[in-house]
């Protein structure tokens, strides 16, 4: 393993100048960064953090543990930083016996998100994967070195914001932020950012973001793509629509496969500025057409006890949505169920965001809209709501490959999730 | 007949265990789920995409696999099998160790009194010699011999 050459600063850190807890971080990111070739450390330059443990499990003493170990040898994250989602939210449907075992489960929320507090959680409301929507305001900039964890906001801030980050692991981000230097190995390199994998893209028509992203997670599992002819379908602009359907996309190569890094020719920073000299030598090729996605989609078990039951519960927003999203949302479900002679839905539906944008959200007439049509508007996580054993029974549909994944949830195209909530069946 | 494999090793140490190995990406927090939920000791693998490891007992055994896979909790869950005394007794993997597997073992070996060694790099030749059950000895240096 290689040997890192610290500043004075870090090693003084190291050598418990600063504390034994201090030490003991420093010791772990430098263990972990000599384990991939690290040569040195550099500053975490983003202005905020963002902590992928969201969720009080009554399970993971172990964490909270650590979390006092830290706050009482004062090892305190030197920036404020968001959180992902909340794993309960009251409005999102649950009977009796679900919410006891949520009561159950997440029996330490209150007590770790005080810990949260204290270790410099940036507001009361910063729980959303989609940290780096506008609103919720934790935007990395482009060449910003990150200490993130969360895999889709990796990806998303990797990718389209061009910002700097390695897929690391939860515990470690926190270590990252406490002390304010990172390991420099990966995606933080010139050399780690480049692509691997050319992907062509021969589809008829526009490639369902969350299918092409599941088709290139599983192909290239955790090397850098290059995507080639998906500009003609989205666009040049990295506009409201590109980074939504980025976002989704993303999500779905870093949750089908392990991908921290994409660049879409023409549109994503790197790739509109250096074009095909991001490719490295000897890139493998895959190609993409309309059958190659149908394959996929087809792929994909369903897992329910009876694969024939009718839904139950339908979740769309994994990664949270836009307000462009939500917009879109609200006024195509609008079109479909007056097309089929309904005004609400034919079953329970959630809709999840940050709460920086639904306050944004609500601001406008399509918020009434969306209710009056019978949907809830959450800022839960849903793989979270899933965990509870009594939920992830249940057939629940979603638009999300990262929620199909992870949880027993069946995976359909929007159009699809757009018939079943207008139309009913399954 | 004994045949010797030499990795890396990413937290060093010595162990003879039972092989327990997964041929496809080891998911450490679908593996881990169940057994830090209902406080498992054995740690039966919860993993229903896994074939090669649901329903065994992972705690004490050699685990041998590729790579992990999933959620980047997975570091995390690792740290907290280890400190609920529900881990490996090591962890051998064919390919290169990924990031969310070496946060765990070092998060471990850091901040926990146990001990798990973790050798990577033992190559394709490792999973396809080692079976589940064979007497797995881990040296030091990296070295791993399988009976």
């Amino acid at each position: 393993m290689a040997n890192m050459v610290l500043t004075p600063e870090q090693q003084a850190i190291l050598d418990g100048e600063k504390g034994e807890t201090l030490a003991k971080v420093m010791k772990t990111l430098v263990r972990y960064g000599e384990t991939f070739g690290a040569e040195k450390m550099v500053p975490v330059t983003s202005e905020y953090g963002h902590l992928v443990t969201s969720f009080g499990l009554s399970v993971m003493k172990p964490v909270y543990a650590l979390m006092d170990q830290l706050i009482e040898g004062g090892a305190l994250s030197g920036q404020k930083f968001s959180v992902d989602p909340r794993p309960i939210d009251k409005h999102v449907p649950a009977g009796f016996l679900q919410n006891t075992v949520f009561g159950i489960m997440y029996s330490k929320q209150a007590d770790y998100e005080k810990q949260l507090e204290t270790l410099g959680l940036l507001n009361h409301d910063a729980f959303t994967c989609t940290c780096y929507m506008p609103e919720v305001g934790n935007e990395p900039k482009k060449g910003d070195v990150l200490s993130w964890a969360e895999s889709s906001a990796v990806v998303y801030a990797n990718s389209v914001l061009g910002a700097r980050c390695n897929r690391n692991s939860g515990i470690l981000e926190l270590f990252g932020s406490i002390v304010g230097f990172v390991p420099y190995f990966g995606f933080l390199t010139d050399e780690g950012r480049k692509a691997t994998w050319i992907v062509e893209i021969k589809t008829t028509k526009k490639p369902e973001a969350q299918i092409l992203g599941s088709a290139v997670g599983m192909k290239v599992v955790e090397d850098v793509p290059y995507l080639k002819g998906l500009s003609k379908f989205i666009g040049t602009t990295l506009d409201a629509d590109a980074k939504a359907y980025l976002k989704d996309f993303g999500a779905a190569t870093a949750s089908n496969g392990a991908v921290g890094l994409y660049h879409i020719e023409g549109l994503t920073p790197e790739a509109a500025e250096q074009g095909e000299n991001l490719i490295a030598k000897n890139a493998k090729t895959y190609v993409i057409d309309d059958a190659e996605l149908e394959r996929v989609k087809a792929s994909y078990p369903c897992i329910w006890k009876d694969p024939n039951a009718k839904p139950k519960l339908c979740f769309v927003g994994c990664p949270h949505l836009s307000i462009k999203q939500l917009h879109d949302w609200t006024n195509a479900l609008a079109v479909a169920l007056e097309q089929n002679g309904r005004a609400k839905v034919t079953i329970p539906t959630v809709f999840t965001s940050a709460l920086a944008v639904q306050e944004e959200f609500r601001k406008t007439p399509d918020y009434q809209k969306l209710t009056n049509m019978g949907v809830v508007l959450s800022y839960i996580c849903p793989l979270m709501y899933m965990n509870n054993p009594l939920c992830g029974k249940q057939p629940v549909v979603t638009n999300s490959n990262k929620l199909r994944t992870y949880t027993s949830a069946r995976y359909h195209t929007d159009a699809e999730i757009l018939d079943i909530l207008s139309k009913g069946g399954n | 007949m004994s045949t010797t494999f030499k990795g890396r090793p990413v937290v060093p140490g010595s162990v003879t265990a039972s092989a327990l190995v997964s041929h496809s990406g080891f998911n450490t927090l679908a593996s881990f789920q169940k057994a830090l939920m209902f406080k498992d000791k054995d740690a039966k693998c919860s993993d229903q995409n896994n074939p090669d490891l649901y329903g065994k007992p992972m705690h004490g055994t050699a685990l041998c696999l590729p790579r992990t896979i999933g959620s980047t909790t997975g570091g995390m869950v690792l740290y907290c099998a280890a400190a609920l005394g529900q881990q490996p007794a090591c962890m051998l993997f064919s390919e290169p160790i990924d990031s969310l597997a070496a946060a765990g073992a070092i998060l471990a070996d850091v901040w926990t009194d146990v001990s798990m060694p973790v050798v990577d790099g033992l190559g394709d030749g490792f999973l396809a010699a080692v079976a589940t059950g064979s007497k797995v000895e881990v040296k030091e240096d990296g070295t791993v011999v399988v009976d």
